[in-house]
């Protein structure tokens, strides 16, 4: 992935509030498309995918009152890219108490790009048990698909460049919320 | 990330720790059905076994074959080694075959570091004469900070044969880096004269159990051969046992949360008493689950990335 | 025979002046006739005494053969280089010995002056038959079982009072084999650890304050082979101010590595005894220095491949010296060239009672002599050495100095930094 210069130009693509908005819609539309959020489980790919996931479990239950398990699923020792890059350190996998076997797992993640973390995500899951069914909750969707995956909960669609890169942050982990398109110029 | 690892002391504490939280992430995935991860698919790693030692080879290859890698046993018995082959021929064969890491243990200090010279893969050193045994000591740490929930700080008493001990040498440095404080305890005639200037200038050495124990978090009871007897390390094994070795009467004075660790094979009876051996304190059968979450951990690091 | 005349040459160091040499010896008068040699710029010394040096024939003529041992040596600047007696077969017989000398002699290059066995195959049990060695053509005058110490205080003794009758001397390897058994480097810091068994000083130092009292109850002449201790500094310092008949030699690599380099478990810095610690290699410096120990002598010791391109443990101990000894010493003692030449030509001729080398260079002498030019620097590359055997401690070192030419007898064995044959 091309890395944006430090002085390439940079939009908000969702601000503070925008990127609020848009976990309640998601958090909605989970209810809404799984009747109720029964027998439903939200796993968070780490890194931003894990506090989105507990976003969108703590608007569930302000909306509802309804405890949706919350998990994390780290995705690391399953990707397909890890002879192209150093070494890199893993995240966390802790699946909610009862497991995912028979269950309707929501993944969660920031950004949809290739659609290899979500690959990397299913063969993960795919060890970890059976899940009933699973479905895709993302952030952003910013389109140029390696592979036939799709979402199920898309906060936005942007559309990008490939040289542009997608920044999401979150308070959790960058201490502010926002999401940012950077670059763009490569020739 | 290091590429090989040959002495404990190739890791600074990031990295030990890095190597750690790896282990604790490993150990998490042990507890489910599916155990195997693809992580290491097409990749070759060989155990290069000039000693036999069935547990540590069983540990490295369960290890390998759980993140998918091929593993190749290459064992002194039966093989050319046995005629004769040098080191460094076999080096070039295994290069040959591609070996993107080898696992070697070898009976002479050393071996994994002229190894290192003649391979381009990464080399990682499963006890090389009175040398080293890192990975040996990472599981020890790893189970020692699953246990008491730290390492920093943290006071390990470790008795027996430190002369001819690979274990210990690998504990020191590792404990130390990580901020533990440890004692090697054991009579003179097996304690290096100059140890702590050798090894760290912050270990201690004593040589009176009872004194040590009530201050320990951890003990760790080294495999004590009774051939050193016939080279006068000490007059015989009664006395050694007297001495220094963990009875349940001992056990009593250390604190209530310590621990007791054995790296394995035990000498019932010499270093250790079957009661203790056996009692709630001892971690020793964890020691061994944790050395292939551990070697899970290396060989991940290792080879996890781009070579 | 060809005149040689050494124009401009500094005469250890002296003022430059022309250096005649006719008929094999130092001359005078005028020079008509003789090649002249530009030597300006340049050291002679007389040509360099060897005491220990291990040429490997018979037996292992892949790691070194008399002949490329003589030739390492003359372009090491050295015109007389004693063999050890640890051939195979053991050079403890009049017919080994006398083998070796003729061999010497046949390759031309330098003097070559077996060493005898102390013991038959060194094996430390039974005398060898030092008289017949000593009568034979090789005129054996050094007897030692180096890379085994005489071990047995009363065969020790026994052989410091048997060569009193032809002039002998005892060169003692001093290392207590029971304090060293499986001794792979020295006892220290670096090897707890490394985790290699140690060789503990005081087993040299013990053996040496032994064999000092044994050689002066007797009356007789004891030489220490490879001091490397500064214990072994202080027990022959002692025994010298007795009045001890001892003598004592030090290799260029104990004046100048130490143990740290095992770190790599490379085996090309294993050897017998071990390198020590800084400490000791500046004791040996200073006793080089004031006189306590009185020669400089190389150990080389060649190895072939196969024994240095494994594991430290699995690897013979030794290194090659002959080509870069004076260099190595160059570097400790700088330009001291009265004292280069007593530590490393006049005292060890004196000791050995080898006549013809070690001289002052003056009119009437034999010619043994080399040129060395101080100012060069050179990079020690071991695939250039002369010697079959490349085992260097000193590869990509560089060291002062460059010996351009050595003459045995007046004729040149090397010219130009080459060996003439």
């Amino acid at each position: 992935m091309a890395s944006p210069r430090a002085d390439a130009p940079s939009k908000i693509i969702l601000s503070a509030s925008d990127l609020h908005r848009v976990v309640d819609r998601i958090a909605h539309q989970i209810l809404e498309k799984t009747s109720g959020a029964t027998g439903t489980v939200l796993l968070g790919i780490p890194t931003r995918g894990v506090p989105l996931a507990r976003r969108l479990a703590a608007r569930i239950h302000a909306f509802e009152g309804i405890d949706v398990p919350v998990g994390s699923l780290d995705i690391t020792l399953y990707r397909d890219d890890l002879r192209l890059h150093a070494t890199r350190a893993l995240g966390k996998t802790e699946l909610p108490g009862g497991g995912i076997d028979g269950r309707r797992v929501v993944l969660v993640d920031d950004v949809l790009f290739s659609g290899r973390t979500v690959r990397a995500a299913l063969d993960a899951l795919n060890d970890e048990g059976r899940p009933s069914s699973v479905q895709l909750a993302v952030l952003v969707d910013r389109g140029h698909r390696q592979l036939p995956i799709r979402a199920d909960y898309v906060g936005k669609n942007i559309p990008t460049a490939l040289s542009e890169s997608v920044r999401v942050s979150l308070t959790e982990s960058d201490g502010l919320d926002e999401v940012k398109l950077t670059g763009g110029e490569e020739k | 990330m290091i590429k090989h690892l040959r002495s404990a002391a190739d890791l600074d504490a990031p990295t030990a720790t890095l190597i750690l939280d790896t282990a604790g992430e490993m150990a998490a995935l042990a507890g489910r059905e599916v155990k195997k991860l693809p992580t290491l698919r097409g990749r070759t790693v060989v155990n290069l076994f000039y000693e036999d030692s069935t547990r540590t080879r069983i540990s490295f290859e369960a290890a390998a074959k759980r993140l998918s890698a091929d593993v190749i046993n290459f064992s002194a018995k039966g093989s050319s080694v046995s005629k004769g082959e040098s080191l460094k021929d076999t080096a070039l064969t295994l290069q040959a075959m591609g070996a993107d890491a080898v696992v070697i243990r070898h009976p002479a200090s050393g071996a994994p570091h002229r190894l290192a010279q003649w391979v381009d893969g990464s080399v990682v050193n499963a006890g090389d004469g009175t040398h080293e045994h890192p990975t040996q000591a990472l599981l020890d740490a790893y189970t020692m900070r699953s246990r008491l929930g730290r390492l920093d700080g943290l006071k390990v008493a470790i008795v027996g044969d430190v002369l001819h001990s690979r274990v210990a040498r690998s504990n020191v440095l590792l404990l130390t880096t990580l901020g533990a404080q440890v004692t090697l305890v054991g009579p003179p005639t097996l304690i290096p004269l100059n140890v702590a200037a050798a090894l760290s200038p912050k270990t201690k050495v004593s040589y009176d159990l009872d004194s040590v124990l009530p201050d320990m978090d951890v003990v760790m009871m080294l495999r004590v051969q009774t051939e050193r007897m016939q080279d006068s390390y000490f007059p015989s094994a009664r006395e050694y046992s007297r001495r220094y070795g963990l009875d349940l009467a001992r056990m009593r004075k250390l604190p209530e949360h310590a621990i007791v660790m054995h790296p394995g094979p035990m000498n019932r009876g010499m270093e250790i008493t079957p009661e203790v051996a056996d009692s709630s304190r001892s971690t020793i059968v964890e020691q061994v689950a944790n050395g292939v979450s551990a070697r899970m951990a290396v060989l991940y690091l290792l080879l996890g990335g781009k070579a | 025979m060809t005149s040689y005349l050494l124009r401009g040459v500094s005469v250890l160091g002296a003022e430059p002046t022309d250096l005649l040499i006719r008929d094999g010896v130092i001359a005078s008068g005028p020079a008509t006739g003789a090649d002249i040699i530009d030597a300006a710029g340049l050291v002679a010394l007389p040509g360099l005494v060897d005491l220990h040096t291990h040429l490997r024939e018979p037996g292992r003529e892949d790691a070194e053969t008399v002949e490329t041992g003589s030739r390492a040596a003359a372009l090491g600047g050295y015109t007389a280089v004693f063999a050890m007696a640890n051939t195979s077969p053991v050079a403890d017989t009049a017919g080994v010995v006398e083998q070796v000398w003729r061999l010497g002699r046949e390759a031309g290059l330098v003097d070559v002056q077996p060493i005898g066995a102390v013991t038959v195959g060194l094996a430390g049990k039974q005398l060898a038959e030092l008289g017949a060695m000593a009568t034979s053509a090789a005129g054996v005058r050094i007897f030692s079982d180096d890379g085994h110490c005489v071990a047995d205080p009363r065969l020790m003794r026994r052989a410091l009072e048997y060569v009193k009758a032809f002039d002998g001397i005892i060169a003692q390897h001093a290392e207590e084999p029971r304090l060293t058994e499986g001794a792979q480097m020295h006892e220290g810091e670096v090897s707890t650890r490394l985790g290699l068994t140690g060789w503990p000083a005081v087993a040299e130092e013990a053996i040496i304050a032994r064999d000092v009292l044994l050689a002066e109850h007797v009356g007789s002449r004891l030489h220490i082979c490879h001091v490397s201790t500064a214990g072994s500094v202080e027990v022959l310092r002692q025994a010298k101010a007795r009045g001890v008949r001892v003598t004592a030699e030090v290799t260029p690599h104990h004046l100048l590595l130490t143990d740290e380099l095992a770190a790599s478990y490379d085996p090309v810095y294993k050897v017998n005894p071990p390198l020590r610690t800084a400490k000791d290699v500046h004791a040996l410096r200073e006793a080089l220095v004031e006189g306590v120990i009185d020669i400089v002598a190389t150990d080389h010791a060649p190895h072939a491949v196969e024994d240095k391109e494994c594991e430290w443990a699995y690897a013979r101990p030794g290194m090659v010296g002959l080509e870069t000894a004076l260099p190595v010493v160059l570097s400790v003692l700088g330009e001291r060239w009265d004292l280069i030449a007593e530590r490393m030509s006049r005292t060890p001729a004196r000791i050995a009672g080898l006549t013809g080398h070690g001289t002052d260079l003056a009119v009437g002498d034999p010619a043994n002599l080399t040129l060395v030019d101080p100012s060069a620097r050179r990079v020690v590359d071991p695939s250039e050495l002369a010697s079959r055997s490349r085992n260097t401690p000193y590869a990509g070192t560089t060291l002062p100095g460059r010996i351009v030419a050595t003459f045995l007898r007046g004729e040149p064995t090397v010219l130009d930094g080459k060996a003439v044959k």
